[in-house]
C-alpha cells in the first residue's frame, strides 16, 4: 500500500513494495498458510482414518435435527442455516473493508457491527449443535451412532468432529475477538487518525480465512 | 493476477476500487453451489440415484469451486500481484501431495487390518442394533 511502482520500473530494485501489500497485510497471508496447513492436517488425518475404517456414520442421520421443531428430520439444514449466516457475515466483513478504503467511518462501524454478530449467531448455532449432540450421547471418547452399514461404530467419528469443529469454533472466536477490537478502534478513530482502515484489511483476511475453513469443515463432515 | 493489476501507475493509488457488485455476485454463486450441494446430499439420501464416490468427486469439485472464490474475492488474492499469489498458491501445492499420500496410507491400513486383524475384520460384518441411544449400556467404540 505505501509504494507504488511506475510503469516499466523493476520490481525488486529496492525503495518500494515489490508485492504492492503493507507488511503487515504480507504477514497475516503467511500466518493463514500456516492456519491453513494446521487444519490441512487436521482434516487430512480425520480423511486417512476414514479412509482405514470399513464404515462410517451417515452425517445424513447424525446431523438432521433442528432447533424448535422437536425430533422432526430435516436432514442438514441446521448445518446449511450456518454456513449461510458464515458466508454472510464473510460480505458484510468485504463491505467493512471497502467502506475503509473510502474513509468512511460510520458504515465501516456498521459493517464491522453486522459482522460480529454473524460471527456470534454462528456461535450460538454451534452451541445449540453440540448441545444437542451431547444429549445424544456424543461427546469425546462417546460414540451413540453405528455406521451406516450398520456395524458399529468406533469413538473417531466423534472424536474427529468435536476437535476440528471446535478448533474452528475457536477460531470464530477468536475472530469476533479481534472485530470487536476493530470495532472499538474504529469508534474511538484511531484509523481516522491514521490515515488508512488497513487493520480492517488484515481482520478481514482472518475473518474470510475462517469461512475458507468452514467450507472444508462442511464438505469433509456433513457431505463426504 | 492478469498483467493489468501488476503494473500500477504512479498515480496515488486507490489500489483496487472496491467494487460491491462483484462481491455480491460472488455471496450469490457460493450461495447457489452450497445449496445446490445440499440438494444432491438430500436426494442421494433419499434415493440413492448414484454411486456415492462419484458424488464426493463432485462436492470436492464444488468445495475447490468455493474455495477459490472466497480466496480471489472476499480475500482480493486473484487482484494482487502475481508474485504475491505465487507465494501463497506453490506451497499450497503440498496439499496435493499432502492428499494423496495419507489416504492412500489410510487404505493400505484397512487393507492390512482387513485381512490380517481376525476382529477387526468380524466388526465390520457384524451388525448391531440400532439403540435408542441413551448413554450407559454399551460404550461403543471400546475395544
Amino acid at each position: 500500500m505505501a509504494h507504488t511502482v511506475p510503469v516499466g520500473q523493476k520490481w525488486w530494485s529496492g525503495g518500494k513494495s515489490p508485492f504492492n501489500v503493507e507488511y503487515g497485510k504480507l504477514m497475516m497471508w503467511y500466518f493463514l498458510m500456516s492456519d491453513a496447513f494446521t487444519f490441512g492436517a487436521f482434516l487430512i488425518s480425520y480423511g486417512s482414518i476414514r479412509f482405514s475404517s470399513s464404515s462410517w456414520p451417515n452425517p445424513n442421520e447424525v446431523f438432521r435435527t433442528f432447533p424448535f421443531i422437536g425430533e422432526m428430520s430435516v436432514p442438514l439444514a441446521f448445518v446449511s442455516l450456518m454456513t449461510f449466516i458464515l458466508i454472510m457475515s464473510s460480505v458484510t466483513m468485504v463491505m467493512a473493508v471497502g467502506a475503509g478504503q473510502a474513509q468512511d467511518r460510520k458504515a465501516v462501524m456498521k459493517w464491522m457491527f453486522l459482522t460480529i454478530l454473524g460471527g456470534l449467531a454462528f456461535l450460538g448455532c454451534q452451541a445449540w449443535e453440540w448441545t444437542h449432540l451431547h444429549a445424544e450421547g456424543a461427546w469425546w471418547g462417546r460414540n451413540p451412532f453405528m455406521n451406516i452399514d450398520g456395524t458399529q461404530s468406533t469413538t473417531n467419528f466423534t472424536n474427529y468432529f468435536f476437535t476440528i469443529t471446535g478448533f474452528h469454533g475457536f477460531h470464530v472466536f477468536s475472530g469476533v475477538i479481534i472485530n470487536t477490537i476493530m470495532l472499538i478502534k474504529t469508534w474511538r478513530g484511531d484509523f481516522e487518525r491514521k490515515g488508512h482502515y488497513l487493520m480492517i484489511e488484515k481482520a478481514g483476511l482472518y475473518w474470510h480465512f475462517v469461512d475458507l475453513v468452514w467450507v472444508f469443515v462442511f464438505t469433509c463432515f456433513y457431505l463426504l | 493476477m492478469d498483467s493489468a493489476n501488476m503494473t500500477t501507475t504512479g498515480l496515488p493509488q486507490e489500489k483496487s476500487e472496491f467494487n460491491t457488485k462483484a462481491i455480491w455476485r460472488t455471496f450469490w454463486i457460493l450461495l447457489a453451489i452450497t445449496l445446490f450441494e445440499l440438494l444432491i446430499a438430500i436426494i442421494y439420501y433419499e434415493t440413492h440415484f448414484f454411486p456415492k464416490h462419484l458424488l464426493n468427486g463432485v462436492f470436492i469439485i464444488m468445495t475447490l469451486a468455493k474455495a477459490f472464490f472466497i480466496i480471489a474475492e472476499f480475500m482480493h488474492l486473484g487482484h494482487e500481484i502475481r508474485n504475491l499469489v505465487m507465494t501463497i498458491a506453490i506451497p499450497a501445492l503440498l496439499f496435493v501431495w499432502f492428499l494423496i499420500a495419507f489416504t492412500w496410507d489410510g487404505s493400505s491400513y484397512h487393507n492390512l487390518r482387513m485381512r490380517y486383524d481376525r476382529y477387526q475384520f468380524e466388526q465390520s460384518k457384524t451388525k448391531v442394533q440400532k439403540t435408542e441411544h441413551k448413554e450407559e449400556g454399551k460404550k461403543p467404540g471400546v475395544e
